[in-house]
């Protein structure tokens, strides 16, 4: 991405222009991701409203297009309020740690061949270690807001994510595996060669544990219990308004839109073509896969109720965990063995 | 390379300054949470020692999974503060006699005629791969070490899962397996009447 600007910046000082060049990449990659996250909210209120025979929002706007930026400048006028009892400070600091770490993760996320904004080595250990500072953000909401419900909610949330974020990470280790490198670009290339040589073929378990994983980390129906707004009101954000309320909402969708394109990028082979003979390979393979995935983070909405804590539990340590575990054996003798076109 | 120093000096100043804090705060959350940030400034001191793979899983485990469980036993315990700061005076004497062993192991290890002999570290090329590195001498030379900490691990969990293992009499927890066996005709059943007339 660097080498695409620098041409245009070569009058300045060398370390100014690098400065220059790293401000303008993020604005490109954060200004798209903002305006997706703002009609993904709209996306959500129109097929859910579909899928329960409802029209949706149709009133700002032609067909309600409108809508997201309706809901914003609202949001942006409504008064923060500060609870009396709660720790000031603590409580405005947690949704800029919810959102920060969402933000940080795209960094490392490569959207085409070398188009990716930092090109490190060690990327999907950095992707895991940015999901996994997430739910500080949740946590300190919780505790500062001096309230019952949002305590519960945090408390819930704390558990949720620690179980899955193991069964998460041991589903990358089979990604690893295959592919031989932590590099998400790596990862893409190690894809090549049509749909049959997708790591969804031979990690077809450690692929649905990952995204289930990915759904209840980002705290998403079924696995919403952190919010629970039937049982614990609104969870731990039962306090917030305004522009504090909608920073949890920004990051919640910022890394709903991140697994999907993650889950696609190293299960589906991100912007590879699936029939390379017929159709070449390119960005927009990406963005239909990606857009699929978070079509499903719906879809799982609409259709599923909500999990009971305990269930969840159990699902994440006694169910996907092993599953894991034992799929993790399975492709180790596969490599020894150098099996099919994956592990050659 | 001036800027690489600021950011050391950045860093290690948020390390010490948190740490410090962190020690003398009342309030065991913040505590806690100052502990946090003294490993995330950490990390990025590592990251400048070009120890990426070291620097991420410090965040990855002990910011993101340990300490999460800390806040968690921390936010859940009502923590009499008063009682803590109790017994000051008691555990001085231990507390003083520790610093000052601590502090002599420091003095002792980064003695300047030492770290000179030592020299700074050589920066890599480009394509080295740290994760790659350590891999293979995690594997190969400290192998036996390495199972040794993973059994040592092992045995730590089963002991506090052993400690904590009781069954009380009279819960009522379920069985998911037992659930999912039951079928239509062990808990519905469909009659034909009559409707009843008025």
């Amino acid at each position: 991405m660097t080498e695409l600007l620098s041409p245009y910046l070569n009058w300045l000082p060398a370390e100014l222009s690098w400065l220059v060049i790293t401000l303008i990449s993020i604005v490109i990659i954060l200004v798209p991701l903002f305006i997706i996250v703002a009609y993904y909210t709209y996306a959500e209120r129109k097929v859910i409203g579909y899928m329960q025979i409802r029209i949706g929002p149709n009133r700002v706007g032609w067909k309600g297009l409108l809508q997201p930026f309706a809901d914003m400048f609202k949001l942006m006028f409504k008064e923060i309020i500060v609870p009396s009892n709660a720790n000031t400070y603590l409580f405005l600091v947690a949704p800029v740690l919810a959102f920060a770490p969402a933000m940080a993760a795209w960094a490392v996320v490569p959207f085409g061949e070398g188009v990716v904004f930092s090109n490190i080595d060690a990327g999907l250990l950095y992707i895991l270690a940015m999901t996994s500072l997430g739910v500080y953000g949740v946590i300190i909401a919780g505790w500062a807001s001096n309230s019952k419900y949002a305590l519960l909610g945090a408390m819930r949330s704390a558990a949720q994510i620690v179980a899955y974020e193991i069964a998460m990470g041991f589903a990358l280790v089979g990604v690893l595996m295959a592919s031989g490198s932590l590099n998400l670009s790596a990862i893409v290339e190690a894809q090549q060669g049509g749909v049959w040589n997708w790591f969804i073929v031979p990690l077809l378990p450690l692929f649905f544990v990952y995204f289930i994983a990915g759904v209840a980390e980002t705290n998403r129906a079924p696995f919403d219990v952190a919010e629970g707004e039937s049982e614990i009101v609104a969870g731990f954000h039962v306090e917030y308004s305004g522009m504090a309320f909608s920073v949890f909402f920004l990051a919640e969708y910022a890394n709903m839109i991140l697994i999907s394109l993650l889950t696609a990028l190293m299960f589906l082979g991100g912007w590879l073509s699936p029939v390379p003979d017929l159709i070449g390979d390119g960005p927009f393979w990406l963005v239909l896969k990606t857009g699929f995935f978070m079509l499903l983070f719906l879809w799982f909405r609409a259709t599923f109720p909500r999990y009971r804590y305990d269930q969840i539990m159990r699902l994440g340590w006694k169910v996907l965990l092993p599953v894991t575990i034992v799929w993790l054996l399975v492709e180790g003798v596969a490599v020894y063995f150098r099996i099919g076109p994956w592990f050659a | 390379m001036w800027i690489e120093t600021l950011i050391f000096y950045f860093f290690a100043a948020v390390t010490v300054g948190s740490a410090l804090a962190m020690i003398t705060v009342r309030n065991p959350v913040h505590a806690a949470l100052l502990l946090v940030l003294t490993f995330f400034s950490s990390a990025f001191i590592w990251m400048l020692l070009e120890a990426e793979f070291l620097a991420i899983t410090l965040v990855l485990v002990y910011v993101g999974a340990v300490m999460v469980l800390f806040l968690f036993v921390v936010m859940m315990l009502d923590i009499n503060l008063a009682v803590l700061r109790e017994g000051f005076v008691r555990f001085l004497p231990v507390g003083a006699a520790l610093a000052l062993g601590l502090f002599t192991m420091i003095w002792y290890a980064f003695d300047r005629a030492r770290l000179d002999m030592i020299g700074a570290p050589t920066p890599k090329p480009a394509d080295y791969s740290n994760t790659r590195a350590l891999g293979q001498v995690l594997y190969t030379d400290y192998v036996f070490a390495f199972e040794a900490a993973a059994v040592i691990l092992l045995v730590a969990i089963i002991a506090a899962i052993s400690l904590t293992l009781r069954r009380r009499k009279g819960t009522k927890y379920q069985n998911p397996s037992e659930q999912i066996r039951v079928r239509k005709a062990e808990r519905l059943k469909v009659i034909k009447m009559e409707a009843e007339k008025r």
